[in-house]
């Protein structure tokens, strides 16, 4: 869900390796296996809101802040999460490159206390390139509670390197890290890391490249002579060298050399955890135990499904009284503007387009969107930040597996949640660029936070009856919509499979992260936090310039109706075939640059017709929606199309940026709309039938 | 030849070869799957498929695909 105001802002999707230290800043590296916690340090020291969650894959664009520290600037880049610098996914590529390439001056190697054996493997890779490395062993607090216990001095010699150990979440060691990193990166303290010594047979031959090397000028022959030996060409960029093997008569099979260069890091990782490390078995088994019930076959899939319900009747229940105290200072401060501007004597129509256009539409998203963000956002992190995620793609797997997706799509369909755009962002953890497009294209079938309070409102406005039962038929509404845009997504994602995007599912490994506890304070406080700002912002750049358009269109008149009306009329016979009417289909079609605005448009659409009361109550909504011929069809086909049409002009640009081509745009478009035009065709077929 | 995908739930093996290619083989080893690790089979998923092992202190989620590549000792 990484949607924050960071991850929107263009210039996130920088190329890295463009930062330059010309100004006497410090560029530090932020490098580590996914889910480290490495977002947290980094946010920790720079004080950026970077989205952090407890599930791999989490970073896949590169952010970069600054923060001072006695006086000194430093440059600090958060790098996506890889476990080695020689896997293959575009994410991982990102690290590698800019730690093999790259220009800074230390890197701090972000490693988990609690699997301190993986991730020393990639401290080693990083050691044999680098000089300044910081092994910054992070979630420390989670070890203790496990009781790991870590001989920091034993390691610390042993590797060569600094080590300092923080709990970045409540700042434990953070100080000593800044300290750390200032006498690397100045370097005031040398260091000389003790790298892996492989076997005869392979130090042998970087012996013989050494020389090679030395005469063409190569800084790190022993990095360069190793990778010459293991990899494919490509890995090493200058390619005078690519011949070097010949010219130094060397014939090896470079995967025999990988292997055993893997096997000996790992040997040596082990090593090191058996003499500095001491673990409790009981403690390191209640993940497992947890695992048992929230990912068994039988339990798995309906917990999820309950959960999410839960969400839902919390937030539904929940938003009720805030939005209606915020609808009432908003609406109620709307006569006092009107009358202020009528003292000023401004004209009516102005009157009009500001206060009953512009205000109005702003006072409504604010007031019924705001609450259901604020409220669904912190549990659904709430969630992420336990490591619930993983899990959800553990069940998930055998029906995306079947669809012929990527195991991962589950996990790019969770960002969405927060925001396509997001997910789509999200979508370069998936290697193959196959199943990437797949899950771009379907990343739209679930709802967005601008669609969610659209589905709610609508959903709690028709299908609340009594005020005891009402929640609790909306939150599984609710639930039965989303459940129907996961069905859509496995089924679309079948059928590109079998036609445009033909192939079978590619290799897919998962990382269950041990569950942590969140930091319930720190969600509620961020998430509300970033939900308001992000809410606010678009209200003020998007919904607030839709509703003065709106109500002139709706104040205009060519002949006997408004503008507003003959575009309704003209769109009405499509809308009826689909169980919607004119002035809905328009109300989506304005709401492309944001979907938070098609509720606010189509009731100033509604209410421009007949005669201005008061609005806010949710009685009153619910009585401008049947008074507008509203059934439950309506209603059922409103929160369908909303789920299925086509994404927001944010998600299409960024789909665009993403793919890099036009014809896969207009494929995104093209094919999320005909899907909402042939499922609301199909029930008000039905409905029609029946009733 | 015994083969990971085929190891019962709750037996901890040893890898005695990572027959996988290219990436994903890459994609192994970084996780840790070389020559000599101890792996626990932790739990098999729906269709038995996906099964969870734990591999180096970590527990990785891999398929049937994936896991058949890995023989055992």
């Amino acid at each position: 869900m990484g949607l924050t105001v960071q991850s929107m802002k263009r210039n996130s999707m920088n190329d890295v390796r463009l930062i330059d230290n010309s100004d006497n800043k410090y560029v530090i590296a932020l490098a580590g296996n996914p889910n480290t916690g490495k977002s947290t340090v980094f946010n920790y020291l720079t004080g950026l809101k970077q989205h952090t969650g407890n599930w791999p894959g989490k970073t896949v664009v590169n952010a970069r802040g600054e923060f001072k520290h006695n006086n000194k600037d430093y440059i600090m880049v958060d790098l996506p999460g890889t476990y080695s610098l020689f896997t293959s996914s575009k994410d991982e590529e990102v690290a590698r490159d800019f730690i093999c390439y790259g220009k800074y001056d230390a890197v701090v190697v972000v490693a988990d206390a609690t699997c301190l054996e993986r991730n020393l493997n990639l401290v080693f890779q990083i050691s044999e390139i680098s000089n300044n490395v910081i092994l910054c062993i992070n979630l420390i607090d989670e070890a203790k509670k496990k009781n790991i216990i870590i001989d920091k001095e034993g390691l610390e010699s042993e590797l060569g390197i600094p080590i300092v150990l923080t709990a970045a979440r409540s700042g434990i060691g953070m100080q000593k890290l800044k300290n750390t990193i200032e006498q690397v990166s100045h370097n005031k303290k040398r260091y000389e890391p003790n790298i892996v010594k492989y076997n005869s047979n392979i130090e042998k031959n970087i012996e013989t490249l050494k020389p090679f090397l030395e005469k063409l000028n190569i800084s790190n022959t022993r990095w360069t002579a190793l990778r010459l030996l293991d990899s494919e060409e490509d890995v090493v960029p200058d390619k005078q060298l690519h011949s070097l093997l010949n010219k130094a008569n060397i014939t090896v099979d470079k995967e025999v050399i990988r292997e055993q260069i893997s096997e000996e890091n790992y040997n040596y990782a082990n090593k090191l955890k058996q003499n500095y490390v001491s673990e409790d078995i009981k403690k390191i088994n209640l993940d497992k135990k947890i695992d048992d019930i929230i990912t068994s076959k039988i339990f798995g899939i309906p917990i999820m499904l309950s959960l999410l319900g839960l969400i839902f009747w919390i937030t539904i229940q929940g938003a009720n009284i805030p939005s209606q105290i915020l609808s009432d200072i908003l609406f109620g401060f709307q006569d006092k503007l009107t009358l202020l501007f009528k003292t000023l004597g401004v004209s009516d129509f102005l009157i009009g387009m500001l206060v009953d256009g512009l205000y109005r539409t702003l006072a409504w998203v604010v007031s019924v969107m705001l609450p259901p963000m604020a409220i669904f956002f912190p549990l659904f992190t709430l969630l992420e930040d336990l490591g619930y995620l993983p899990r959800v793609a553990f069940n998930l797997d055998h029906m995306f597996k079947k669809s012929c997706a990527h195991g991962k799509q589950s996990l790019t369909m969770c960002m969405g949640f927060g925001c396509n755009a997001a997910g789509v962002i999200g979508c370069r953890i998936i290697e193959s660029p196959r199943e990437r497009l797949i899950a771009i294209l379907t990343n739209n079938f679930v709802p967005c936070n601008g669609r969610f309070p659209t589905i709610i409102a609508v959903s709690t406005a028709i299908f609340i009856t009594s005020k005891i039962s009402g929640g609790i038929i909306s939150a599984l509404s609710i639930t039965i919509i989303v459940v129907i845009g996961i069905l859509i997504t496995l089924l679309v994602s079948y059928l590109l499979s079998k036609t445009l995007l033909k192939g079978i599912p590619s290799t897919f490994t998962l990382e269950l992260p041990p569950y942590r506890a969140p930091q319930i304070g720190r969600i509620i406080y961020t998430s509300i936090i970033d939900r308001t700002i992000f809410v606010l912002s678009r209200a003020v750049l998007i919904a607030a310039p839709a509703g003065a358009i709106t109500w002139i269109l709706a104040n205009i008149n060519i002949g006997d109706f408004s503008i507003l009306i003959h575009i309704s009329n003209l769109l009405d016979p499509i809308a009826r075939m689909i169980g919607l009417d004119g002035f809905i289909l328009m109300a989506f079609i304005v709401g492309l640059p944001a979907n938070e605005i098609v509720l606010p448009v189509l009731i100033m659409a509604y209410l421009s017709t007949g005669t201005l009361t008061d609005i806010g109550s949710s009685e009153y909504f619910r009585q401008i929606l049947i008074d507008n011929g509203w059934t439950y069809l309506t209603a059922l086909n409103v929160m369908l199309f909303s789920l299925l049409h086509w994404p927001c002009s944010t998600t299409l640009w960024t789909i665009k940026k993403e793919t890099g081509s036009i014809k896969w745009t207009v494929v995104a478009f093209i094919l999320p709309t005909a899907i909402a035009f042939i499922v609301c065709f199909l029930t008000t077929t039905i409905y029609r039938l029946i009733f | 030849m015994r083969i990971l995908s085929d190891v019962p739930v709750g037996d901890i093996v040893k890898v005695k070869s990572n027959d996988a290619k290219d990436s994903l083989k890459e994609r192994l080893l970084a996780l840790g799957l070389t020559n000599g690790a101890d792996i626990e089979v932790l739990r098999k998923g729906p269709k038995n498929n996906l099964t969870v092992f734990r591999i180096r202190g970590a527990m990785i989620a891999l398929r049937k695909e994936e896991s058949k590549y890995i023989k055992i000792m």
